[in-house]
């Protein structure tokens, strides 16, 4: 399960329109726990992918070492990964899977003529064998969970 | 020569949930090696099914990639770190 709220769902909506016809990407920066994890930050990043940004997306070690330290900053934990699929579902592709990393929430938000699609989020199995969807909730966990 | 590999957060549910490890090792494919002997639930997400590092996968020796080194033959000396640090890529299927 992941919490997503609808404010931070629609900053990454509108990293896509902006990005579009290109992927954007970012990190989910949030907290998490045995059962669920939220995402409480975003941390948007450059495509770094120049040779073909329409239909891939790349973020370098140098990139993730930033976002980890924003992270640890913030004293959250960098939770996973969004990216936008212009004029594609939101669904991960083959090339998706070869290059995912396991325990990360893939957040992948659908784009079709800047205007925005479904938004869906999955998690690599562990045997890579492919990604299995994540549920979405906009619902803050602390408030109905905790306390 | 004593080294530390430090273990990505991603990665550490298959290695003891542990955020580093120590090996004897000559080189960093040696440490790598045994932390995957280890950690056999490791080498898959480390390694292609032909014994390749994987691509997105980013091994520093101290603050340096060892693609810039002598690769996975990089010798090391004691106290060293391995830092293995993800690149994340992705993208449609066209």
């Amino acid at each position: 399960m992941l919490y997503l709220s609808e404010e931070l769902a629609q900053r990454i909506r509108t990293q896509a329109a902006e990005s579009y016809p290109h992927e954007c990407c970012g990190a989910l920066l949030g907290d998490d726990r045995e059962s669920w994890r939220e995402v409480l930050d975003l941390f948007p990043l450059v495509n770094r992918r120049e040779d073909s940004p329409r239909n891939r997306f790349s973020i370098t070690p140098d990139d993730f070492r930033v976002a980890e330290k924003a992270a640890q900053k913030a004293g959250l934990e960098l939770v996973g990964w969004y990216h936008s699929h212009p004029d594609h579902p939101a669904l991960p592709s083959e090339y998706d899977r070869e290059h995912a990393w396991p325990w990360y929430s893939y957040v992948i938000a659908s784009i079709a003529d800047r205007k925005p699609g479904e938004m869906k989020s999955w998690h690599l199995a562990d045997d890579r064998s492919r990604f299995e969807p994540e549920e979405i909730q906009v619902s803050k966990p602390h408030q109905s969970m905790v306390g | 020569m004593a080294v530390k590999v430090i273990i990505p957060t991603p990665l550490r549910p298959y290695a003891g949930k542990q955020e580093s490890v120590e090996f004897d090792a000559r080189t960093v494919g040696e440490a790598l090696s045994r932390l995957t002997t280890r950690y056999e639930e490791l080498r898959k997400h480390l390694y292609t099914d032909e014994g390749r590092i994987r691509s997105f996968v980013n091994v520093y020796l101290n603050d340096q990639d060892i693609r810039y080194l002598q690769k996975e033959n990089t010798q090391i000396k004691d106290g060293d770190t391995i830092s293995i640090v993800p690149s994340i890529a992705g993208g449609t299927r066209s």
